[in-house]
């Protein structure tokens, strides 16, 4: 696991996409900082995590889509597949890449709080509740980033899929209020990663959101191991 | 050291691998000799544990490969019929990578230095391995397969793509590695197989048609009872000259150039007419000016194997 984590760490940063993933983030985010707190002479920063939310739908796909399809397109996957590994050690190395790299874009708020704390009074909790979503929610959407990418050897398939997905889990609530029936309406905007994120952004820590987001993300990389040893079988 | 036994793969109707089974000692050569498409990288493939098999069992030094894979793998080097190499990376980081991802415990640099210069690629260990050109790139995927000194290797074509002097340096190091390791290798050349291997399956449509040592196959294979000259001189004279010396079944024109006329004959098995046709061919002054025993491709060979096979069935 150790190996793979430190080979892919290292591809991201080998290959541009390491690169373009953390330029478009660190310019919206500045983007976001600047109109919602700068221009708005607010120490409030919940106008930019609301919206960086909204650009990973977008950025995640493109930080993952390589994950497991280059793998299979290269056939380098022998390599992994019939090394003394496990197939979950292979799915949690490439899982922990991509989270540091992310993990790294996310870095980049601390820098904004910093800055907001120079002109004025901040409140830390709010923004390390805020954080931890966003690096919650991130962590989620990379396994299912991940997910996508194990279907497919292409990435450019695997990377609209895992955009459809990560939309549509997203805009589930707004889905669920097209139905006419009240108790799917109700399960469907408790499992909307909008809702679940959305109170972070408000400064609420609840410890169901934390596990749901934990949740997912186990799952999707469950669902990956799965992938993978159903295609040895085949 | 490998046992194999009955081991088969069916995609859906397809019997890609139809129950194989063999066993390869310590320190023996075994190959896979076949066409395109015969199961041998799919049997390869199951060896590694890197697809699974539909049924019977592969145990690498007694241990199943399915069961225990990840003991199994330990023990096992492979290199693919493509080498899985990572193009970003440079050989050295490559080979560090596979070395943890191995979890090799032998001295790092000592052990990687040995490798590179067991297959020769010292002097390219600092480039990328995106722009090596394929011979290169097969030897990286031999040291890769090489890092941790498993006692078995499994080589799928380990020479296509090389230079005819790569391929007599890569079979010479087959055959050093073969001293002590087991070795596991395909090719569809049968003079390949039959440098390099103490043992040799034959293996068409996923079914094995031969298992046998070299030498019991290369006998069986190339008797002199069938001929090809190129004998100068009227074809009725010479032909009917021919078919007159004892034992010969077969004659016939399959060239023709400059009046010099290529002849294919046959004759009953274990029985040489090359004194007989010289000595006929001077009394007629008809000059022959080549003889040799006629070389068996790989598809003859398959043609006789599986219709002797089926022969025998049949009595």
């Amino acid at each position: 696991m150790g190996a793979i984590f430190r080979r892919e760490v290292q591809s991201y940063f080998t290959s541009p996409i390491g690169y373009i993933f953390l330029a478009a983030f660190y310019l919206f985010s500045a983007f976001f900082f600047t109109s919602s707190s700068i221009q708005a002479g607010s120490t409030d920063m919940k106008g930019m995590f609301g919206n960086l939310m909204i650009i990973l739908v977008v950025l995640i796909p493109i930080l993952t889509m390589r994950t497991m399809a280059d793998d299979k397109r290269t056939k380098t996957d022998q390599c992994l597949l019939t090394a003394p590994v496990s197939l979950g050690g292979i799915v949690a190395g490439k899982f922990l890449a991509a989270f540091v790299v992310y993990t790294c874009a996310v870095a980049v708020t601390v820098v904004y709080a910093v800055i907001v704390a120079a002109y004025g009074e901040v409140e830390w909790l709010v923004i390390i509740g805020n954080i931890v979503g966003l690096e919650l929610y991130g962590a989620a959407f990379i396994a299912i980033g991940i997910f996508c990418s194990s279907l497919t050897e292409s990435q450019v398939v695997a990377a609209v899929v895992s955009f459809i997905t990560i939309l549509a889990v997203n805009i589930l609530s707004i889905i669920g209020s097209l139905l006419p029936w009240e108790p799917v309406q109700k399960l469907l905007t408790t499992l909307s990663f909008y809702e679940r994120y959305s109170g972070f952004t408000f400064g609420l820590f609840d410890l169901s959101n934390v596990l749901f987001f934990i949740s997912a993300a186990v799952i999707f990389l469950f669902l990956t191991v799965r992938v993978l040893d159903k295609r040895r079988w085949a | 050291m490998i046992e194999v036994q009955n081991l088969s793969k069916h995609y859906g109707d397809k019997h890609a691998v139809d129950g194989i089974s063999f066993t390869a000692n310590d320190g023996e050569i075994l190959g896979f000799l076949g066409p395109n498409g015969a199961g041998k990288s799919t049997t390869m493939n199951m060896l590694t544990g890197y697809i699974s098999s539909t049924g019977g069992k592969a145990l690498i030094d007694g241990v199943d490969i399915l069961e225990n894979p990840i003991k199994a793998k330990k023990n096992i080097g492979y290199l693919p019929e493509l080498p899985p190499l990572y193009m970003d990376m440079t050989v050295k980081e490559y080979l560090n990578f596979i070395y943890d991802l191995k979890k090799c415990k032998l001295p790092r640099v000592s052990h990687l230095k040995d490798i590179c210069s067991l297959v020769k690629i010292d002097h390219v260990y600092g480039r990328i391995i995106g722009n090596l050109s394929k011979g290169y790139r097969q030897r990286v995927g031999l040291a890769q397969a090489l890092v941790g000194n498993p006692p078995v290797l499994i080589l799928d074509e380990p020479t296509v793509g090389l230079d005819p002097k790569q391929i007599i340096e890569i079979r010479t190091l087959i055959k050093r590695l073969g001293k002590n390791h087991t070795v596991i290798l395909s090719s569809h050349i049968l003079s390949e197989v039959q440098a390099v291997c103490d043992k040799i399956i034959v293996i068409n449509e996923g079914k094995i048609v031969a298992d046998d040592t070299e030498t019991a196959l290369s006998d069986k294979l190339q008797g002199s009872h069938i001929l090809t000259a190129k004998i100068e001189g009227e074809y009725e004279t010479v032909a009917k000259a021919v078919l007159n010396i004892e034992g010969v079944e077969l004659c016939k024109q399959i060239n023709e150039r400059d009046g010099v006329i290529e002849y294919r004959i046959e004759s009953e098995e274990g029985r040489d007419i090359r004194r007989e046709l010289f000595s006929e061919m001077a009394k007629l002054s008809c000059p022959i000016l080549e003889l040799k025993s006629a070389e068996m491709s790989l598809e003859d060979i398959f043609l006789q194997l599986t219709l002797g096979g089926s022969a025998k069935e049949e009595e």
